[in-house]
Order: structure tokens, then C-alpha cells, then sequence
């Protein structure tokens, strides 16, 4: 991490409870512009919630988002996605009832210029710029290989497929930022290898700043700059992979159980 | 065989963006266009009018109104006919509040204003959601039945709430014989029908149908759902409104608030269902439904077991069968005539020759 340039997104002091349940707890980090962030720590460390605090999803009791340039103290879902904040989740939430095409032209909703009566009436903007759309949704489709399920509904399409729908409806957007919650649970190790390729491309093709969740500690290592881990709320390791992994704090919470 | 898209290729995002692909599609509607504006006001009868289209045209346009709201944009309502009873008693009361209004022109503000009542009602779609948000559109529709029957003014001063359409002039042509109602009302609902289509292929359709899937992931993409849902309410709203006149108007040609009953609200959420939620032809297949098979079953019933049962046992013995029926395709199918049709058309690609 450069020291001259100020971090694409910087959290600091961030704390986040339900009802008394502290979920996470004065939390800060730098995430610099072009690097891929992990996220790790054990299940119910605050890795979701901390992804649902960036994109504005869960509002913080205390602390400040600091993104592109700008401080807030939270952000509403919509002010992110209007910032470049794109995301996924944890469980796939795709629209179930439209097809691929349709779910990733969603992601380009807020570059559509056109308002609905010209689009009801298919005059004005509304022509050229639904082709624009379907032009950027096509790289997109094309990108992550997804061209022979472009009319499929989502809810037909295998598990592995569906994670990658869901990519692009987040690429589609052209984010600065995307935030993936396990981009790669319950995958085989062939599709997770086609995933961290498509994470990677994504990162070196677009140069889209990526914070990630992952389980598989290998997939981490191998695909991360940057690493962030959590335990019970709470910060225990920042740096880069193999630092992270030799201190004796992420040992003892994540990695292993020996305790001298 | 006869339905397949051999050869039909899309070169352009134009071409696949298209509501009928296949030159099969588009030679279908057009024989249907010659032949709704061609052929049937020459052949057809008073009866056909007045008893099977003009109703089957409207209730497929009121289906179409909740379908969007419904089906497209998942938000369940009850008050579908209150938003009609809005747009018929407002184009009424503008023709006399504004001599000189044109006919059409007082459909489209009828429209305007049952849109901005659906708004109003639409509100609390904001915080609440499916069945709940059902029961809250009730209060649409027993509030404006009441305010309706209540207050003479709506009505120019008539005790119980009664409208008569005005003398039904277009551009000084007189549409008052059952064909002319005929070709008014087809020609309010095809091009309404048409701007339906156009907006659920477009960014604002896909919005609403990304709402109904899933409204957190939506709002993290960015799609502001307030408005969203509230385009919604207004859009079907008008709609609906824009039926409500013509049900008055051009249906019944005199009609009162209790016209617009709950039971009405039903009927239009039968289309929906039986046609197919989320499906534009759906809502012709289900209005088709509702109107003809109650038709055909009065006539069976008649001339099968006319001598045999009382009138009154007949009539019932109709609703029941009416019923069941219903049940038992719900069952058979439960996505509507749509899916049965996409069915169809999948089978009719590959017919002959299945493998």
C-alpha cells in the first residue's frame, strides 16, 4: 500500500450492535484503490455485517465511511450504489423470475436516462438508450461467458451459474468498489478456480477495488493483496497474506488450535 | 412446424428487444388486428357486443391494471375497483365541470385522477408488504364505495349515486350503436395494452419486477423503490381508471358506486390469476375466461337441465361449477392460461418431430 494516496475506502472506529448483540466492534481499515481486500474469521465474526455496513444495508452505532473522498457516518443503500458501491450476497439475491439478460440489465439502472413515458411510448431516449444498456450487458455477458443462458430464467440455472449472474449484475453497474460475501461457498474446486479467475480479471482488466469473504484459505492467499481478519467483532490481523497468516492472534482464533 | 424460429436470427438489439420476434407472431396479431377492426363490426350481432366483447375488452384492461401492479411489480391489491370506480366518476364529473371536454380527453384525465388516488393508497406499500398491505387496500376500496354513494356531487346530484354516460361523440361521429361502442372501446384498450408492453420490456418494468423478486437486493443496486412502487400504484391506477370508464360508458352505460363492489375487485384478481400473473396476453386469456365460461355453462345449463331443476337452484348450480372449475385448473396450472399457452408453443416448436 502506497502511503501518498489516500485509500479508496478507509472505515474507522466502526461499531455495530442488534438490541445489545455487538456485532461488530470499533472496527478501522484502508482498503486502497485496486487491491483485492479478504475479509476472514471464523463464522459469526462480522465479516457480513461489516460488508452490510459499506454498502449501507445495516447503519453503524458508531464510527465513519470514509469512500472516494467522502466521510459519512452511514450510508443509505441507494447513496452507495450511486457512489460505485456494487455487491453481492451470501445467499444469491438474484430476481428469480427474470432472465439472465434481464437480471444483469438491472445492475445498469442508475446509467438509464430515459424517463418512463418515454419508455412507455418507446420515443425520445428510451430507444438508444435501452440499446446502450444491452450493449454494456452483453460485455458483461460475454466477459464471464454466460452467452448460451442469456434467456434463461435465473431460478432454472445450477448454483455455480447462478453466482456468476449475480457477478455480473454487480459488474454491470461498472462499480469502483465491489464487495463479494463468498463469492465461492459451496462450490467445487473447479468452479471456485473459474471464480478467483474471474475475481482476478475482473480486478486487473477493470480495476475494480474488490473486498471479498472467503472461507477457503487457500483461495485467500493466493487471490488477495490484502488481508482483514475478524474475530468476535473485533479486528485481530491487517496486512499482507503471509504476515497476516504467520501472527500468533490468527493462529490461535482462525487457522489453529494449539495454544501453548 | 408451424411455430418455430428457424432461420429468424436477431442481428440487432433492436430485433431481439422486440415484444413479437418471430415473423409468425407478428403475421398472428396482425390477422387478429384485421380482424377485430375489419371483419367483426360487419358480422357481428348486438349480443356479441354488448354481452361478450365490450365487457371481455374492458375487464381485460382492468387485468391489465392490477397485473402490473401485481404481477409485475408484486405488490398485492384489493381496490382494484375502487380505482375504477374513481376514473368512471371523475370522467363523468369532468364532462360536466368542463363542457366541451372531448370524450377520449375525459378518459385520460379520468385516469389522472384515479392515478393519483392509487398514489394516495399507495403509500403504505412502503412499509408494509404482501398480505398486509392486501388488507390495507381494502380501505381503498370500501372508503371510496362510501364517499361515492355519500356525496350527490359526485354523482351531478343523484341520491343513490348514479352516473348516465353522455352521448358517446368522437370527433362529431356517434359511437352510441353497440358497434360503435365495440370500436371505441378497442380502440382505447389496444394502444393502452401497446404502451403496458412497451414498459415492462423497459428499464422501469425491470425495475418493478426486481422489486417484486427481491426488494433489498434492488434497493443495493440502486433502484429507488419509493418511486418504484409508487409508479407503480399510478400507473395501474390509471389504468384501472381509464377501465372504469369505459365499464361505465361504453359497457353498462349507466352504472352506480356498488358497481364497483368488492366482488368486482375479486373478479379483476381472478383474471390475473387464471391469465397469468406477470404476462401481458394473460390478462386477454383470463378477462376470455371469466366472461365466456359462465356464458357457455348458462347455456349448457339451459338446454340440458332446463325442465329438471327450479331457475334459481340453475343459477346456483352455475356459480358452483364456475367455482370448481376454477379450482380445478389452479391445480392443473397453477401459473395461468399464459404458462398453458407457452406451453403449447414450446411443444408446437418441435411438432412433429419431438426428439
Amino acid at each position: 500500500m502506497s502511503e501518498t494516496v489516500a485509500p479508496l475506502l478507509s472505515l474507522s472506529h466502526i461499531s455495530l450492535s442488534f438490541k445489545g448483540v455487538k456485532a461488530v466492534t470499533d472496527i478501522g481499515f484502508d482498503v486502497a484503490e485496486g487491491e483485492i481486500c479478504a475479509l476472514i474469521g471464523p463464522n459469526g465474526a462480522g465479516k457480513s455485517s461489516l460488508l452490510n455496513v459499506i454498502n449501507g444495508v445495516y447503519q453503524p452505532q458508531q464510527g465513519e465511511i470514509r469512500f472516494a473522498g467522502r466521510a459519512r457516518r452511514a450510508m443509505q443503500p441507494h447513496e452507495a450504489a450511486v457512489a460505485g458501491i456494487a455487491r453481492t450476497f451470501q445467499n444469491i439475491a438474484l430476481f428469480k423470475g427474470m432472465s439472465v439478460l434481464d437480471n444483469i440489465l438491472t445492475g445498469r439502472n442508475l446509467a438509464s436516462r430515459s424517463s418512463w413515458l418515454e419508455q412507455a411510448f418507446r420515443v425520445g431516449r428510451a430507444v438508444a438508450d435501452e440499446e446502450a444498456q444491452r450493449a454494456v450487458a452483453e460485455e458483461v455477458i460475454a466477459f464471464l461467458r454466460l452467452q448460451a443462458w442469456r434467456h434463461t430464467p435465473v431460478g432454472q440455472l445450477p448454483y455455480g451459474l447462478q453466482k456468476r449472474v449475480e457477478l455480473g449484475r454487480a459488474l454491470a453497474a461498472r462499480p469502483r468498489l465491489l464487495l463479494l460475501d463468498e463469492p465461492m461457498a459451496g462450490m467445487n474446486r473447479e468452479e471456485k478456480r473459474e471464480m478467483s479467475q474471474f475475481i482476478r480479471e475482473v480486478n486487473q482488466v477493470f480495476g475494480t477495488t474488490i473486498v471479498l469473504i472467503e472461507h477457503d484459505i487457500g483461495v485467500v492467499m493466493e487471490l488477495s493483496d490484502h488481508v482483514v481478519v475478524l474475530d468476535y467483532g473485533r479486528k485481530i490481523g491487517d496486512g499482507e497474506p503471509a504476515a497476516v497468516r504467520a501472527l500468533p492472534e490468527v493462529i490461535a482464533a482462525y487457522l489453529g488450535q494449539q495454544r501453548h | 412446424m408451424f411455430y418455430q424460429e428457424s432461420g429468424q436470427f436477431s442481428t440487432r438489439y433492436r430485433q431481439d428487444g422486440r415484444a413479437l420476434r418471430l415473423w409468425q407472431q407478428r403475421a398472428a396479431l396482425w390477422a387478429l388486428l384485421a380482424l377485430a377492426f375489419g371483419l367483426l363490426p360487419f358480422i357481428g350481432n348486438d349480443y356479441w357486443f354488448s354481452a361478450i366483447l365490450i365487457p371481455f375488452l374492458v375487464l381485460s384492461l382492468a387485468g391489465l391494471g392490477l397485473n402490473l401492479l401485481t404481477g409485475y411489480a408484486g405488490q398485492l391489491s384489493l381496490g382494484s375497483a375502487a380505482f375504477m370506480a374513481v376514473g368512471a366518476f371523475a370522467s363523468y364529473k369532468l364532462q360536466f365541470l368542463l363542457p366541451g371536454l372531448p370524450l377520449l380527453l375525459s378518459f385520460v384525465a379520468g385516469g389522472v385522477v384515479a392515478a393519483a388516488v392509487g398514489v394516495v393508497f399507495g403509500l403504505p406499500s412502503l412499509r408494509i408488504k404482501g398480505f398486509y398491505l392486501l388488507v390495507s387496500t381494502l380501505a381503498a376500496q370500501f372508503f371510496v364505495e362510501w364517499l361515492l354513494t355519500k356525496f350527490a356531487w359526485f354523482s351531478n346530484g343523484n341520491e343513490s349515486g348514479v352516473i348516465t354516460a353522455p352521448p358517446l361523440l368522437v370527433a362529431g361521429h356517434d359511437f352510441g350503436s353497440p358497434a360503435g361502442r365495440y370500436l371505441l372501446t378497442l380502440s382505447v384498450v389496444l394502444p393502452l395494452f401497446v404502451l403496458a408492453a412497451n414498459l415492462v420490456r423497459s428499464s422501469l418494468g425491470r425495475n418493478w419486477m426486481a422489486v417484486r423478486d427481491m426488494d433489498t437486493a434492488a434497493a443495493v443496486i440502486g433502484i429507488p423503490i419509493l418511486r418504484t412502487k409508487l409508479l407503480a400504484f399510478a400507473i395501474s391506477s390509471f389504468i384501472l381508471g381509464v377501465a372504469g370508464s369505459l365499464w361505465a360508458f361504453t359497457y353498462l352505460g349507466t352504472v352506480e358506486p356498488h358497481g364497483f363492489d368488492l366482488s368486482r375487485s375479486f373478479q379483476v384478481l381472478f383474471i390475473i390469476i387464471l391469465g397469468g400473473m406477470g404476462s401481458i396476453l394473460g390478462n386477454f386469456l383470463g378477462a376470455a375466461f371469466i366472461v365466456l365460461l359462465p356464458i357457455v355453462l348458462s347455456i349448457l345449463s339451459g338446454s340440458l337441465l332446463s325442465g329438471v331443476l327450479p331457475a334459481g337452484q340453475l343459477e346456483n348450480l352455475q356459480k358452483i361449477i364456475f367455482g370448481v372449475l376454477i379450482i380445478l385448473f389452479l391445480i392443473k396450472e397453477p401459473d395461468g392460461l399464459a404458462r398453458l399457452w407457452q406451453g403449447w408453443r414450446a411443444r408446437a416448436r418441435l411438432w412433429p418431430l419431438r426428439f
